[in-house]
């Protein structure tokens, strides 16, 4: 719910680096997947009723809660559309990404 | 600036915990319901929890090692061993004085109603205390959308083609379940998170074998757009395609969600690609076979307990 912060990217310089099993040893936070997007999801906050359904709805847990409102974060964001899409207000809009 | 104070005040409706165990940075497509159905699940679950992973979708959106997406630990097992690999666990937890980590076997319907049957079974069988997930995308889609046994009938994949589409009905995994008498089975999908949550949370505090099976839209394997993944899951509960429903002791019957108005299963099929093919003939075949599937589940429900 709240906004993650990036998690460094491991480098093992040798095996000995490596722990003994292959466990994790941390998230995918250093995965900036906002850069598979194409089209982008833009919240128009005075139409919210904060309804919390594009939170719950988000497949890449991308947006999150501030001040009692929806932000999406576009460092992960997919551009899937289904916030814009579930959205009962309609006040998410997917817009087309520049390049 | 009064306005926007006064509107802050107002708190967000969230009808799920807030706490995250599924970050982002994940490897899932675009509109992937399977991701969602672990967000909601583990929400349910919460931190101390095990996973046990085949081969399937879920091993890849994971991560690479040494990384993972979710802030719980996961074992990546053989793919016919989610079940088995599950009860391992529990039991070597057991051993160890650890009573309280719940462990869950995490698999796909190719893991679950083809490769992984025989251990499914066999932990079912003996009743060990495991939560077994099949998330179903109803297809082998990790390895490119090969038909699977819950493939439902109709379905283009890359090996049942267009014109050989498949010509078999989906296999009836919960009937299977419920037949080995299990505890507690349910019918889960990732439009009724709420719903969803609450039978993982129930699941959790009953011991013995606890069968979830999840429908989770797949827009890469299905072709559908990733914006419709949610409305795709409301259309197969409302049209019977996919029923959300109990099964307690493998007796007691309890159907969830009952539609008012049944939706035409065409509504639901003219939205996804892997169907466009289908004639008039063959979509009123689906419908008869949903109507027989569907009455019959009324039934069950009516002379529960068996
Ligand atoms: C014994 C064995 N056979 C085949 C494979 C190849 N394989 C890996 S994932 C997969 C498909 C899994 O399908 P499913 O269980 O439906 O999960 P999905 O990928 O659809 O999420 C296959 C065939 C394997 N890893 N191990
Ligand atoms: S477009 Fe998709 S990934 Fe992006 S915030 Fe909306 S639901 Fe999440
Ligand atoms: S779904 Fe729409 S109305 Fe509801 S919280 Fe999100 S942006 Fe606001
Ligand atoms: S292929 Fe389907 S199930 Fe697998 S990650 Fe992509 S959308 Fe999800
Ligand atoms: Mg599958």
């Amino acid at each position: 719910m709240k906004k993650q912060e990036p998690t460094p990217k491991i480098d093992f310089k040798s095996e000995k680096d490596m722990p003994l099993a292959p466990y994790s040893l941390g998230l995918m936070l250093h995965n900036f997947t906002g850069a598979w997007r194409n089209i982008r999801p833009e919240i128009n906050l005075k139409e919210c009723i904060q309804c919390g359904i594009c939170w719950k709805f988000c497949p890449d847990t991308a947006i999150y809660i501030e001040n009692e409102y929806p932000v999406i974060d576009y460092t992960y964001c997919k551009g899937c559309g289904l916030c814009a899409e579930e959205c009962p207000t309609k006040c998410i809009t997917m817009v087309e990404e520049e390049k | 600036m009064k306005a926007d104070k006064e509107i802050k005040k107002k708190r967000m409706r969230l009808s799920l915990p807030p706490e995250e165990y599924m970050h982002s940075g994940h490897l899932a497509c675009q509109g992937c319901g399977a991701t969602l159905a672990m967000r909601y699940a583990l929400k349910a679950l919460g931190p101390r929890t095990a996973l046990s992973i085949p081969a399937c979708c879920w091993s890849v959106i994971d991560g690479p090692f040494p990384y993972s997406s979710l802030s719980i630990p996961i074992f990546h097992c053989a793919f016919e061993t989610a079940a088995v690999s599950a009860a391992g666990l529990k039991a070597g937890l057991e051993m160890v004085g650890d009573k309280e980590t719940t462990v869950v076997a995490w698999a796909g319907d190719g893991g679950t109603f083809d490769i992984g049957i025989q251990a499914l079974s066999g932990v079912a069988e003996r009743n060990d205390n495991i939560i077994y997930v099949c998330y179903d995308n109803e297809a082998y889609m990790n390895t490119g959308i090969q038909r699977s046994s819950a493939t439902p009938y109709g379905a283009w994949t890359t090996t049942t083609p267009v014109k050989h589409y498949k010509n078999r009905p989906k296999k009836d995994i919960d009937a299977i379940m419920a037949a080995h008498r299990i505890p507690y089975l349910a019918t889960a999908n990732i439009s009724y998170p709420e719903d969803l949550y609450r039978k993982v949370r129930k699941a959790k505090d009953i011991k013995g074998t606890r069968f979830i099976h999840i429908y989770t839209p797949c827009p890469t394997g299905w072709k559908t757009r990733p914006e419709d993944t949610i409305k795709l899951g409301k259309l197969a509960v409302q049209t019977c395609i996919f029923p959300l429903y109990e099964v307690e002791d493998g007796s007691t019957w309890k159907i969830n969600i009952k539609p008012r108005d049944k939706k035409p299963v065409k509504d639901y099929l003219r939205l996804q690609g892997r169907f466009r093919h289908l004639n008039e003939e063959a979509i009123s075949f689906i419908q008869e076979e949903v109507d027989k599937k569907w009455a019959r589940l009324l039934k069950y429900e009516e002379v529960s307990p068996l």
